[in-house]
């Protein structure tokens, strides 16, 4: 089976482009990627796009031939949708094609158009990813998910807002020196606990913003990157998926996530590592409470453990185990079906040592990207490696 | 739009009669469904659905989709009732004054946004 390498990566700012489209976002990250990675065009076999609510917000089904045609190709061009995990998955079957031997080449990622929505119509088209007969009907909303997940946190395992305000603070501080990251503005502990309720006890500061934006990557095999004299130090090397109940209520408990364990035990088994190998992690903090059921789910933390992590210091930049180091969905953003792959890009970048947050983990080897579908019914988590 | 075997089972509900899918490993679910969720299982029977619940979590939601404009704030709850657990709108007391382990009954009421028919916990 061969290695599976990042060539190049590319990314637009993630934040409010009103005026832009879907393809022109897409198109400006795809061919970024494709220039830093150096390969051939007419050497892309295929392209695997992650889109979510392009069908709700543009008007625009069938997104995949579209994007391939802004790349300047008629190659073969499948949209993947996993709801937040769009990219993620679009990036997970490019490796699993690459590895089979089918392609030597894929480009992968995708793309958000959200701003130019209102927010009645963002909130109703983000709970599309919950169950619409039984969560959507019944007035869940998307921050509301992850509050009733939080409360039963709270109910569980112990911990208070506070301690979620510090996720954000740090995913914050995490942005400032990230030019695709969507806020550049610092934020205290009291500010996110005095920020207008969403869905108590979600505020304004402990959620994602809105975002457009796109991602990239050219990914290729060991053969094609030797023989090209392709420049691609970090491989991706582990790869798992994990699902779950659509429905909240229908799990067996509520403020864990199996379908991250699923997905980590088999990147981890797949790359031949474990929790304790990892030196850095982005992991899906659409809500500050998705990033403690994450840094739990992946097994760095126990159950109810997680909590603390921000606020004691050990998950932040110069923690024992940065996690979002991009400043993560909190603060870079959350173009929904960009958002997998604009993690990949940042590990990749974070581990060649050339992201403004590289100086925090020079001597990093191994991270992992965690990206999860609606209340995590779906996870797809990624192990990538760097050549020292 | 109707919706066959959801609509079926919110009538029952707001008939008093409402029931969930019991399979013979003992798994609840709710309607509809040809196999039981947790364990692929075909022989999924009707089983009565206690009429009162308790409040497992639940969020004071400000910010509702459009379907909702009129009702914000409004508690979401998932509520344990026996055998499953179901997601509705609690009414009956101030979003505010909604706590963890409060009782509750199910009922069907009236989305006063949309007039469609609504799942309800009312406090008891
Ligand atoms: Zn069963």
């Amino acid at each position: 089976m061969t290695g599976v390498r990042v060539a190049g990566v590319g990314l637009t700012h993630f934040g409010r482009h009103p005026e832009r489209t879907g393809r022109d976002l897409f198109g400006e990250a795809a061919l970024a990627a494709r220039e830093e990675s150096g390969v051939a065009l007419e050497d892309i076999e295929s392209i695997n796009y992650g889109n979510f609510m392009g069908s709700l917000s543009e008007r625009q089904g069938h997104q995949a031939p579209l994007m391939a045609e802004m790349v300047g190709l008629q190659c073969p061009a499948t949209r993947y949708e996993e709801a937040c995990a769009s990219a993620g998955v679009a990036v997970r079957e490019a490796v699993r094609a690459v590895r089979s031997g089918e392609a030597d080449v894929i480009l992968a990622g995708g793309c958000e158009r959200m701003t130019n929505l209102s927010t009645a119509d963002v909130t109703e088209g983000l709970a599309t990813a919950a169950d619409e007969l039984y969560e959507i009907r019944a007035g869940m909303t998307f921050p509301g998910a992850y509050a009733l997940m939080a409360r039963a946190y709270f109910e569980s395992f112990g911990g208070e807002r506070e301690d979620l305000a510090h996720v954000a603070v740090k995913n914050h501080d995490n942005a400032l020196p990230n030019e695709y990251a969507q806020f550049h503005r610092a934020i205290t502990v009291d500010e996110v606990l005095d920020a207008p309720m969403v869905s108590d006890p979600v505020g304004l500061l402990d959620a994602c913003p809105v975002t457009d934006g796109a991602s990239a990557l050219v990914l290729v095999s060991d053969e094609y990157a030797a023989e090209h004299d392709v420049d691609a130090p970090v491989s991706i090397t582990g790869s798992g998926q994990g699902g779950d109940n659509l429905a909240l209520h229908d799990r067996e408990r509520l403020a864990v996530t199996p379908a991250t364990e699923r997905a980590a035990a088999e990147a981890y088994d797949d790359a031949g590592c474990s929790a304790d190998d990892v030196d850095l992690v982005e992991v899906h903090d659409c809500f500050t409470i998705a990033e403690v059921l994450a840094i739990e789910g992946l097994g760095f933390y126990d159950h109810g453990e997680g909590i603390g992590a921000a606020r004691r210091g050990e998950t932040t930049a110069t923690g024992d185990l940065p996690v979002n180091l991009s400043g993560g969905l909190k603060a870079k953003g959350h173009p929904v079906g960009a958002t997998g792959g604009s993690q990949i890009a940042e590990m990749t970048r974070l581990l060649r040592g050339d992201h403004p947050n590289s100086d925090h983990v020079e001597d990093a080897t191994l991270g992992v990207t965690h990206n999860a579908g609606g209340t995590v019914a779906s996870a797809v988590v990624h192990v990538l490696e760097v050549d020292r | 739009m109707t919706d066959a075997g959801y609509d079926e089972w919110l009538d029952a509900v707001d008939d008093g009669e409402g029931y969930f899918l019991a399979c013979p490993e003992g798994h609840g679910s709710l309607p509809p469904r040809r196999v039981c969720p947790h364990c692929g299982s075909t022989g999924l029977d009707h089983a009565a659905l206690p009429s009162t619940g308790t409040v497992e979590t639940f969020t004071i939601c400000y910010v509702g989709g459009p379907d909702f404009a009129d009702e914000e704030p409004y508690a979401t709850a998932i509520a344990e009732f026996g055998d499953v657990r179901l997601t509705g709108v609690v009414r009956g007391v101030d979003p505010e004054d909604v706590t963890v382990g409060m009782p509750v009954e199910v009922t069907v009421g009236t989305n006063r946004t949309t007039g469609d028919d609504l799942l309800i916990l009312q406090a008891r």
